[in-house]
């Protein structure tokens, strides 16, 4: 893991994931997914490597979004294989869904924080119920990983007393601490008054600093370019073009790719 | 012939009313139990388990009450069992109470939004732990308003318990009508005592609506 | 052991069920109309009337919630004559299921008035509308609208419990079935087929209703 100029990089409390370093820890493998008649993923074949982090954009509808909800489960494909931190996905088996599941954070667009539980309670559910992790342990990871995203002081307090940037900064908590080989992202600041925004990409940059493997579906094309190792062009539910964020943003090679960029400076 | 005071025909009257009350309760806890059971099931996603409970709802639902009560009555006696309308009656509302609740409660389930039942899977929650810990806390929460005002609906289904001659008070009110020749007062009276137990748990169900709305806000 | 179940003596007897069925649509569309205008009154009282009418509607819409239609029914029918009012069987299912299927109606319709929006009123009343035609012109047709499927339900809740009217010689659909079962002892297979015939009568009525609505209640 490489060193930071970050300070809140000392307390770094993830988890080395099964994955070796350089090794994918996703991979996916000829994936197609149709809802009824309409095939919105046309054959996708994408590995993301340990600690890289893969940024995906493309317009709406072209499948982005549910490329990323096929790689926790949420989305059943019909075709190819995906295989997470070593484990294949298996729709048919409730428990192989389950091992995948804690191999994978979702962050989501619209937070979904559990409103019923306090932030602590929130974070602290999955590992209690799913890990079975003792009440001490717990409880202190839970401290630990708020403090990570800058909410030490809301342990106590309600999802519904906090802003959208801290609700989202909870939800990052709360994936981290199942102890995920990979975070997906899915458009997790659209839902962001644009002053709130900066807090949680600062969060997301720093767990990229520290090794963590993202894929996320961004329409921040700023972030995109200066947090991500690799960028990736969706288009009608294929990957259309794909590259360093140099190469995407500064020299894209077809149409659609610059006809994309382009509409975001209208 | 005996005179009859007020104070009799209420005495005999409230005395009759301990078994609609009793009748309610078995009613709706049955019920609630049979509802909670049949709207996990429902839960499940399993298609041929959910066309049969909607079917379920449907029949109860599009049917008279005093219909199910008979068949009820009847139907266990066609299987030789002795019945009495006491066990005819406390099995058909219990039916009929948890084809209500459970599609109440499922209205409830439904107001959850998508994204709870998502991120908790994203967290490897089984359904179970899903159900049990996400969903139903928050679906609870704005099931108990209308839950309550159902026991509404419940008390006042037991009248027709009357029917199949269990005497409960509708049926002790005609019973004391008959024989006091006095039905105007006495239909006044097990009226009012149905009022005086409904009439509140009426008002407490809108309280904890108006709460829930104030609670959201 | 073995149930035997047998149809036949009572599907033979199918013009009494029909006959029935005729006489539970018919009380249910009376009541229908009737409770409607109750409905309509009572609610409008309730939003715009002096404060003792508001409140004597507000204690017939609760007593009437509060209490079994059974009761009711019996109140009226048995009840009443003791106060010189005698009624036949057929006047007093009518008039309990109109007064019942008034008191929901009122609820139901008052929750359609006070949504809505205040601006409607206000420029309806800049157009010079009385108060009467502001309520029948602007605001009763899209309350009605809101409220219809609420409305077609509680019509259907009552048409249901009119099975009670039977207890009092009505010779509508479950009295039916009472009289075919006492001619060959058949009860459970004649209360079965009227048990159906409820359940088809329900959908029946919740679609006519449903395309009734738009075409003749409120406009589309």
């Amino acid at each position: 893991m490489s060193a930071s100029a970050d300070p809140s990089a000392t307390n770094a409390v993830l988890v080395a994931p099964h994955t070796e370093i350089g090794a994918p820890v996703v991979r996916i493998t000829a994936l197609r997914k149709s809802f009824g008649e309409l095939e919105v993923l046309k054959g996708i074949d994408l590995d993301v490597m340990r600690g890289e982090v893969v940024a995906v954009i493309g317009k709406s509808g072209s499948g982005k979004s549910t490329l990323l909800r096929c790689i926790n489960g949420l989305e059943v494909f019909q075709q190819g294989s995906l295989v997470v931190d070593g484990k294949p996905l298996l729709h048919e088996s409730a428990l192989a869904m389950r091992e995948l599941r804690q191999r994978v954070g979702m962050i989501f667009q619209s937070f979904n924080l559990f409103p019923h539980l306090s932030v602590g309670r929130n974070v602290m559910l999955a590992p209690r119920l799913v890990k079975k992790r003792k009440a001490e342990e717990n409880e202190a990871r839970a401290r630990q990983l708020l403090e990570r995203v800058g909410l030490a002081e809301k342990f106590d307090a309600m999802p519904d007393q906090l802003s959208g940037g801290q609700q989202q900064r909870v939800a990052i908590a709360r994936a981290l601490a199942m102890d995920p080989a990979v975070m997906l992202c899915d458009e997790i600041t659209s839902a962001l008054d644009p002053e709130l925004v900066g807090e949680v990409l600062r969060v997301v940059e720093s767990l990229a600093e520290e090794g963590m493997t993202l894929l996320m579906v961004t329409h921040e094309m700023g972030f995109a370019r200066k947090v991500a190792d690799r960028v990736i062009f969706m288009h009608q539910g294929r990957v259309h073009e794909s590259g360093t964020p140099e190469a995407i943003f500064g020299a894209p090679q077809t149409p659609e790719l610059k006809q994309f960029l382009s509409s975001l400076h209208d | 012939m005996v005179d009859f005071t007020l104070w009799d025909i209420l005495r005999n009257l409230l005395l009759a009313a301990r078994w609609t009350i009793v009748l309610s309760l078995v009613a709706f806890v049955g019920g609630g139990a049979v509802g909670l059971v049949l709207l996990v099931v429902r839960l499940g996603r399993n298609r041929i388990a959910e066309s049969l409970i909607a079917g379920y709802v449907q029949v109860f639902q599009g049917t008279p009450l005093l219909m199910q009560l008979f068949l009820l009555y009847f139907g266990i006696a066609l299987f030789g069992i002795d019945t009495s309308p006491w066990v005819a009656a406390c099995l058909a509302l219990t039916l009929y109470t948890s084809a209500y609740l459970t599609e109440i409660w499922r209205g409830c389930v439904d107001a959850v939004p998508r994204g709870q039942w998502e991120a908790s899977a994203s967290l490897a929650l089984s359904f179970g732990q899903q159900l049990s810990h996400v969903v139903l806390p928050q679906a609870l929460k704005i099931a108990v308003p209308p839950t309550v005002g159902f026991l509404v609906q419940v008390v006042k289904g037991t009248a027709l318990a009357s029917v199949i001659g269990f005497v409960e008070l509708t049926k002790a009110g005609g019973m004391i009508a008959n024989v006091t020749y006095e039905p105007l007062l006495v239909y006044g009276c097990v009226a009012l005592i149905y009022f005086t137990i409904c009439f509140p748990i009426s008002l407490y169900a809108g309280v904890l609506e108006r709460k829930l709305h104030v609670g959201q806000r | 052991m073995r149930v035997a179940l047998d149809f036949w003596p009572v599907l033979i007897q199918w013009p009494l069920l029909l006959e029935g069925a005729a006489w539970t649509l018919g009380l249910t569309a009376v009541a229908t109309l009737l409770g409607s205008a109750i409905g309509i009154a009572c609610a409008w009282t309730r939003a715009n009337g002096p404060w003792p009418l508001r409140a004597a509607a507000g204690v017939y819409v609760e007593l009437i919630r509060n209490t079994p239609f059974i009761v009711q029914l019996f109140f009226v029918f048995f009840g009443l004559p003791a106060a010189g009012i005698k009624l036949t069987p057929l006047t007093a299912s009518i008039l309990a299921m109109t007064i019942n299927l008034g008191a929901y109606a009122t609820e139901i319709i008052r929750a359609g008035i006070i949504s809505t929006p205040r601006g409607q009123i206000e420029a309806a009343e800049s157009l010079a509308l009385s108060r009467l035609q502001v309520f029948t012109h602007i605001v009763l047709p899209p309350a009605l609208k809101r409220v219809w499927p609420a409305l077609v339900s509680q019509i259907i809740i009552v048409m249901l419990g009119s099975a009670v009217c039977g207890q009092i010689s009505m010779e509508e659909l479950s009295h039916a079935a009472n009289l075919i079962q006492s001619r060959n002892f058949r009860a459970f297979e004649a209360y079965i087929l009227a048990t159906l015939v409820y359940l088809v009568l329900a959908v029946l009525v919740r679609r006519l209703l449903y395309w009734a609505g738009p075409r003749f209640v409120f406009g589309r």
